[in-house]
């Protein structure tokens, strides 16, 4: 079936799908037609889960903790401040190793206060251990949530779905709403590994000696990294029952191209644009889009652009004192590029608190791009008012 | 009689890592005995998170999930929606949190979910002070107690809060003051706790030989005093509006219950007298609330 919806409630139609049994959460603008329709589902019936009307984000996900750490299926959606509010759950969950699914819908941080698109509040979650994946379109956003669960549980670590506000949050487009019997056979109910269960019981979570805590994170460590061959094998079987195609990388018109833009979230919609125009004049450029962040997908990116000379990133988001989060880990990943054939890396810092990025600032991209030999300094600005 | 009352199951092993002569492991193994296996524990950031043993052993024989510091009612608040949602509505979930975890920073957690009538029981044994990290003062450290961030020369200078009130103004089902020293009405108030469904409240006074400074012998001994003397009555309120005692109040002088405890050592009579004052009033008050 083929509604058009916008990309909050392509979540919340993905959830309803997932069947998630536990759900919590606080409102923040733009995330909150998320949990308004689930509100709606679950008084309904449509949805059969319980929703806990917490009173602030750092007790939505620590009930989503309880939950998930009870054996159900568990999800909340965020944004901006709220995410950062729950920044210390986050840690407790995927330490936990609990296969929890949240939404974030990227918006800017305060202050000032601003409501629209930056990629700050979750890059600055890097390092939780949740696994990242970046939507670009509605239906995207849909296949994403429930791809995030099965993914989630089969390796036992969250996963954050991240949308764009506004551009995809508010933003009606057509999506094809898959079978529920189809959603079903892909994502059986949870059955966990481990749970509190009074007829097994276990403590979880208690002190661990520096002789034991490395062996904890590196099992982490195990299971996060599988989540790249993991998500592979997910999106194959998903393209199989649906035809849609995803992957952590995508490659978008890369033969002989001289110069690669790298984009993450709806940017890569507009880049999609400018690429096609360039390659009809004539020009060697082309685009790699980024959807999954973590576990980053280093080994696949060294192989897109490798021997490529020139590599714009754009990041919608930036480490101050540093540069944008994508072009530095990007950097980091070409390292092990032999030297002849290692891209210079030239990482723009666009589109902040909502500034558009539209085709003209991305052929501006382009256009400095080409003219430069190597990047003057680590972050290039654009578009700062003198 | 007593014998028959206290269930003989013991949910808690000896080996847990409490110093001698503290009051929490023995309000757990009341707790427990009457609460019986199917239970699960949710412990935020306490004093019990090492009592409990360290990975990969448990000195509980339930289910018990660690959390942090401010999340005890909601990472509750999920285990009971889990267990509800896969048709388990017999299983207890109880919150075991210190007052740190309950007074100061997970309160917020703590009156969201007491809003929201979630369907736990939630236990603070309180040790008066932030006791696991070195016995720093919380705001149920007592006025005029010495800790280490209230020096003798500036002691704590404010009043306890009265959580009891707090969860009582919640209007939730039940709420109850319970001691180590009157274990068959500690036991009673578990039973009626229980028995009861939505947000349950149960504030447990527990001693503390290292932060409180007496000698470990008097753990219940100071429990008992605390009762007789009225600075910790023994009291359940029901739906925030029927409030009764539950055992006798003799009003002894808190004179011996101060001095017996080095944290107050350095108070003089008109202290004293001060803490007197505040005790009076705050027994006038509860005789108010039970009509």
């Amino acid at each position: 079936m083929r509604k058009v919806i916008v990309g909050n409630h392509a979540v919340s139609l993905g959830v309803k799908l997932a069947r998630c049994e536990v759900i919590s959460a606080y409102p923040i603008t733009p995330q909150t037609q998320v949990v308004e329709m689930l509100s709606e589902m679950c008084a309904t019936g449509e949805l059969d889960a319980r929703f806990i009307k917490v009173e602030s984000e750092h007790s939505a996900m620590a009930a989503c903790v309880g939950a998930s750490a009870a054996g159900a299926r568990a999800f909340t959606a965020t944004s901006s401040h709220g995410l950062v509010y729950m920044h210390e759950m986050l840690h407790w969950a995927a330490g936990g190793r609990l296969p929890i699914v949240m939404a974030n819908v990227n918006r800017a941080l305060g202050p000032g206060w601003n409501i629209w698109v930056d990629q700050s509040d979750s890059l600055s979650q890097r390092d939780t251990g949740w696994i990242q994946l970046y939507c670009e379109t509605n239906q995207d956003v849909l296949d994403t949530t429930i791809l995030a669960f099965r993914l989630a549980e089969s390796v036992d670590v969250p996963v954050m779905v991240v949308l764009d506000a506004f551009y995809l949050s508010h933003t009606a487009e057509p999506v094809i709403i898959p079978e529920q019997a189809l959603v079903d056979r892909f994502l059986p109910q949870r059955a966990a590994r481990h749970r509190l269960d009074t007829a097994a019981p276990r403590a979880y979570g208690a002190l661990v000696r520096p002789e034991d805590y490395m062996e904890m994170r590196w099992d982490q460590q195990l299971a996060t990294t599988r989540a790249q061959t993991a998500f592979d094998d997910i999106t194959d079987e998903w393209a199989r029952l649906t035809g849609r195609a995803y992957g952590a990388t995508e490659a978008y018109r890369t033969r002989n191209a001289e110069l690669l833009l790298v984009t993450s979230g709806t940017i890569t919609s507009t880049a999609r644009e400018v690429v096609d125009a360039r390659r009809a004049a004539g020009e060697r450029v082309g685009l790699i889009k980024v959807k999954m962040f973590r576990p980053f997908p280093s080994v696949a990116l060294r192989a897109l652009l490798r021997g490529v000379p020139r590599v714009a990133v754009l990041d919608r988001n930036v480490s101050p004192g540093h540069s944008g989060i994508f072009a530095e880990e990007i950097r980091a990943a070409l390292y092990d590029v032999a030297c002849g054939e290692r891209p210079n890396v030239f990482g723009y810092v666009l589109g902040l608190g909502g500034r558009d990025v539209t085709p003209a600032v991305i052929n501006e991209v382009i256009d400095r791009t080409r003219a430069g030999t190597v990047a003057e300094r680590e972050d290039l600005w654009v578009g700062v008012k003198a | 009689m007593i014998s028959d009352a206290v269930p003989r199951r013991e949910l808690l092993d000896s080996g847990h890592l409490a110093c001698p002569g503290c009051g929490a492991p023995l309000a757990m193994r009341l707790v427990l005995k009457e609460l019986g296996e199917q239970t699960i524990v949710v412990l935020p950031a306490c004093c019990w998170s090492i009592i409990a043993g360290p990975y990969p052993q448990s000195s509980l024989h339930v289910p018990l999930y660690h959390t942090a510091f401010a999340t005890g009612a909601a990472v509750a608040s999920g285990v009971r929606a889990a267990l509800d949602a896969r048709g388990d509505t017999e299983t207890t979930v109880m919150v075991w949190a210190g007052d740190g975890g309950t007074f100061d920073i997970g309160l917020q957690a703590l009156s969201g979910a007491a809003e929201r009538n979630e369907d736990f029981l939630y236990v603070c044994y309180d040790n008066e002070a932030y006791m696991n990290t070195g016995i720093q003062r919380s705001s149920a450290t007592p006025w005029g107690a010495w800790t280490t961030t209230t020096p003798a020369h500036e002691p704590q200078s404010t009043r306890k809060k009265d959580i009891l009130a707090i969860m009582a103004a919640h209007r939730i089902p039940y709420a109850a003051t319970a001691s180590i020293s009157h274990p068959v009405d500690l036991l009673m108030k578990v039973r009626r706790a229980k028995a009861t469904r939505g947000t349950r409240f149960l504030h447990i006074l527990s001693p503390c030989p290292p932060g409180w400074k007496y000698p470990d012998e008097r753990t219940v001994d100071l429990a008992r005093l605390a009762v007789h003397t009225r600075i910790f009555p023994l009291v359940e309120v029901e739906n925030g509006v029927d409030w009764r005692f539950t055992a006798d109040h003799p009003g002894d002088p808190i004179g011996p219950y101060v001095r017996a405890q080095g944290r107050f050592r350095h108070l003089d009579e008109a202290a004293i007298g001060r803490i007197q004052a505040d005790v009076d009033a705050r027994w006038e008050y509860l005789c108010r609330q039970v009509g």
